[in-house]
């Protein structure tokens, strides 16, 4: 099957522009890549433009509550471990009325790659500040510029326990496909953060790390084992001091001095994560292994009782 | 000589931490297990560990035992077993006239005295002389006595001393000693079994050599349906009741809660009972526990959850997904006083108007209750064969008293369960229907089935996003159609006791049913003409109810509310009835009730 294969006969319906249409692209082509059957194939999701995907996919699908997409993920994995499911959402969707449910799906490691479609503002309700907003925006609802301190996705994930932790952008497909591709891989709960451009309600909320005329001062690609390095020369790169990212340049030092990304390791990942400002990581910050809820789940579940014995269980006695 | 009577209701109170409830269950599983039939009421605080001694950390535990089938635990006790001077002050009044009080002799010294708002010059002892037999029994030291050589520490062993109490009624009820020894050696082991077991003897002992013979009292066996039994209490019915339908459904079923009194025990049970074919799963809240139950439907399993009214509200937002999409589901409502947090501990009937309509939009479901713990199991296989093979979320009302009232049970053969058995059709459209309304259960891992389903309004068929006004409001008489259309699988209406017609039909929902049935039996034998009608199923109702209320010239309705049910039958067109409520926390008693009905019976002058 091709991409085009797992599209449904749907009318896809986001606004022209939108960035959840490569998001979709590379989303149906890792299908593909990946040998998906769409018979086995689940996409979930809650409420929001985001959230309208498992229409487009070709496969089994549930378009469901605001919020709620990971506990109903988690009762779909836990009928059915074999099934290969897919979670949409958004940055209003999972981090602020679903915000329960994504910590408890991250920390139970409920086997889902969550996609989290990260537009900083609600679009489908067009046009008002998410927990996601940098302060000072300005919108419908918040016409003085919001107040609120954003919460940081990466950050509450590992904070949560997630054993995978990405983060990857909608105009970059190739990097988009292998996060996907990454996230499918990890047996977990796996949180993909994709930078997504609304361009109606938040246009260009991502520019610096996305356009490619500013991309790679701005964006650092993360590769395991490899030094974390940027900039148009590849010159620029990291250092841990006292527990902070510092940039050094390599016309200073050799690169085996730099910061080696270690994905496995969770204070490194945790300060990857808490660069906010104007250089960020992209690619897997954070991954370990560990059971998931569904197996661990059916595993206990394996000295059942016949029906039989479960109704004579307790002090039983006959009438003859 | 001993005494033998039909009926005994006995009535145990104490502190919450005198472990009133396991004393209870112990004998009423002993009487049961005699043959005797057995009907209980529990009473307790909402607080684990209320503050010791106080009125307001009272536990009760009444029960009746009998030698004919009973429908209630009794009205008004032939014993009273007060562990301290507040559990009698909060329950004297239910001693009967007459009615042996037994005390404890240290929860009515000066200091139990002096927490429980007595004054240092009261007498609560002499005074129930006037009126009542008082046997004063040393409980504590009896049991420290017995348990001199106990290697136990003394706070230890006064924890026994329910035991000793124990072992005083099984010889004054004529209960066997050797049988209520088996079942204690099989629940506790250790120093702490030991300890009970020589609390229990030094107890019974007592019973034997003191030559209370004046206080003993039989009831002499029944003669039950041959079977095998056991005591449940309803939540452990409704637990059973899930593992069976796993049975019948031969499809997993995803037992989803979060913790709620009075609704927790039945997560308890069903993890504690490890069903073949039932996953449980405690989830993060009460919405999670829904939405998982209903992603655990669309995979193929039959989500079950319950919650009291509280956390019924939260899973409203669910209950409506689950309308929209068709897919089955089933809701238990272990209903207690209310609104809020409200009485979590007690029983009320007051969330039928949300069972019946608290939703958003159009959102119809079928709701049954359950009108006793003996038939939990039957509802629940009724509930989720209703859900399955008409694709529908099905909401079943439980409440507090059912969930804490025990009974004997006969257990069933399972191989006379008829299978239940979805549309699991394949090669149609999602949303096409069958000749019921109903649409295709097509689980995801199905080759060829794949669908999308989704809360937006589904096209009729396809069930694609559809925004077309008149497909929204076909969809909407479908789905309607469809939940009236459950009466198919009804059984026929019926008449608890009484005629077809006459001057008056009581008409009770839930757990009332004891008390009612008690007191329409109690005025029946008095000769009056009345009929007694329980309703199972109150959406939509059935379809014979109406035509049956007019062979009568008055109606009245019983509920633990203010009017629900009431309002429900005025709605529906089906009668403009009497109505007797009640919204105390506590349950209808027999002989309330018989009053306030004869009040009712137009005068034969």
């Amino acid at each position: 099957m091709t991409g085009k294969d797992f599209l449904s006969d749907q009318e896809v319906r986001w606004c022209p522009g939108c960035g959840d249409y490569s998001i979709l692209k590379q989303f149906t082509e890792v299908l593909a890549t990946m040998g998906a059957d769409p018979a086995t194939t689940v996409v979930v999701s809650g409420i929001g433009c985001s959230s309208r995907m498992p229409y487009y996919v070709n496969s089994y699908g549930i378009h469901s509550l605001h919020g709620r997409a990971p506990a109903i993920a988690t009762g779909i994995k836990l009928a059915n471990p074999s099934l290969d499911v897919w979670l949409i959402t958004g940055d209003g969707d999972a981090l602020s009325i679903g915000g329960n449910h994504l910590i408890h799906a991250l920390r139970r490691n409920v086997g889902v790659p969550i996609l989290l479609f990260n537009n900083e503002i609600y679009g489908l309700t067009k046009g008002q500040y998410s927990p996601t907003s940098k302060p000072g925006l300005h919108t419908k609802s918040t016409p003085s510029g919001s107040i609120d301190h954003p919460v940081n996705p990466l950050t509450l994930a590992l904070g949560a326990g997630a054993t995978f932790v990405a983060r990857s952008m909608d105009r970059h497909p190739a990097h988009l496909r292998e996060a996907l591709t990454a996230s499918k891989q990890h047996s977990g709960a796996a949180l993909l953060e994709i930078y997504q451009n609304c361009n109606v309600f938040h246009d260009g909320a991502f520019d610096a790390f996305t356009d490619k005329k500013t991309q790679s001062d701005h964006a650092i690609f993360l590769q395991h084992g490899q030094p974390i390095t940027f900039g148009a020369d590849g010159q620029r790169a990291l250092i841990l001091e006292g527990g902070q990212p510092v940039e050094v340049s390599l016309t200073d030092r050799s690169a085996s001095e730099c910061w080696i990304h270690d994905e496995t390791d969770p204070m490194k990942a945790y300060a990857l994560a808490r660069m906010v400002g104007d250089i960020r990581p992209f690619g897997i910050l954070y991954r370990e292994d560990r059971p998931t809820f569904e197996s661990q789940v059916h595993a206990a579940a394996q000295n059942t009782r016949s029906i039989e014995d479960v109704f004579r269980l307790g002090r039983t006695w006959t009438v003859d | 000589m001993t005494d033998i009577r039909q009926h005994l209701v006995v009535l145990l109170a104490g502190d919450s931490g005198d472990g009133i409830q396991l004393l209870g269950s112990q004998l009423i599983r002993a009487a049961a297990q005699s043959g005797q039939d057995v009907r209980t009421l529990s009473d307790f605080p909402a607080e684990i560990r209320a503050p010791q001694g106080t009125v307001a950390g009272v536990s009760g535990f009444q029960f009746q035992m009998a030698a004919e089938t009973i429908f209630d635990p009794g009205d008004a006790a032939d014993v009273f077993v007060a562990f301290n001077v507040a559990g009698w002050i909060k329950h004297k009044h239910k001693l009967k006239p007459g009615g042996l009080l037994l005390a404890s002799a240290e929860g009515f010294d000066a200091r139990s005295m002096a927490i429980a708002g007595l004054a240092p010059d009261e007498t609560p002892l002499e005074d129930a002389k006037h009126s009542h037999q008082v046997l004063e029994l040393d409980v504590k030291k009896i049991t420290l006595e017995a348990l001199k050589e106990s290697a136990l520490s003394t706070k230890e062993k006064n924890r026994a001393k329910n035991m000793t109490v124990l072992g005083v009624l099984t010889w004054m009820y004529g209960l066997s000693p050797a049988a209520m020894e088996a079942d204690l050696s099989r629940q506790f082991s250790g120093d702490i079994g030991e300890a009970n077991l020589l609390a229990f003897r030094a107890g019974y002992h007592l019973g034997e050599t003191a030559e209370w013979t004046a206080y003993r009292k039989e009831v002499p066996q029944r003669s039950a349906a041959p079977g095998t039994y056991k005591t449940i209490s309803g939540s452990q019915g409704i637990a059973l009741g899930i593992a069976a339908v796993a049975h019948q459904l031969g499809r997993q079923v995803l037992y989803a809660g979060y913790p709620i009194t009075p609704a927790s025990d039945i997560l308890h049970e069903v993890a504690r009972m490890r069903p073949n074919g039932v996953l449980t799963f405690q989830a993060e809240d009460e919405i999670a526990s829904v939405t998982a139950a209903i992603g655990a439907s669309f995979a193929g399993n039959l989500g079950i959850t319950a919650s009291s009214g509280p956390g019924i509200s939260l899973k409203g937002e669910g209950l409506g997904l689950a309308v929209m999409l068709e897919l089955p589901l089933v809701i238990v409502n272990v209903q207690r006083g209310g609104p809020s947090t409200g009485l979590p501990t007690k029983m009320e009937q007051s969330d039928l108007l949300q069972a019946l309509y608290g939703r958003h939009g159009e959102a119809p479901m079928p709701v049954l209750a359950i009108k006793r713990t003996g038939e939990a199991v039957d509802d629940l296989q009724l509930a989720a064969k209703i859900a399955v093979e008409a694709m529908t979320p099905v909401l079943v009302l439980s409440d507090a008293y059912i969930a804490n009232s025990a009974e004997p049970y006969r257990l069933p053969s399972p191989a006379d369960w008829a299978p239940i058995v979805p549309n699991a059709v394949q090669g149609q459209a999602p949303y096409s229907r069958n000749a019921e309304g109903v649409r295709p259960w097509v689980a995801p891992g199905t080759p060829g089935g794949e669908h999308r389903i989704g809360g937006l309004e589904s096209e009729a068929e396809t069930g694609n996003v559809s925004y077309d006004p008149a497909n929204h409001q076909a969809m909407i008489r479908a789905r309607a159609q469809k939940v009236q259309a459950v009466t198919r699988f009804y059984g026929p209406l019926c008449v608890e006791v009484g005629e077809a017609e006459g001057d008056l039909v009581v008409i009770g929902w839930g757990s009332t049913y004891g008390a009612l049935r008690t007191a329409v039996e109690n005025l029946r034998a008095q000769g009056l003409g009345i009929t007694h009608l329980h309703l199972k199923h109150l959406f939509p109702l059935h379809p014979d109810l109406k035509p049956f209320l007019e062979g009568f010239k008055r109606v009245a309705v019983v509920e633990m509310n203010e009017g629900q049910l009431l309002r429900h039958l005025r709605a529906e067109g089906i009668c403009s009835p009497d109505f007797i409520g009640k919204t105390s926390g506590q349950p209808f008693g027999a002989s309330e009730l018989q009053a306030r009905l004869a009040a009712l019976i137009p005068s034969k002058s």
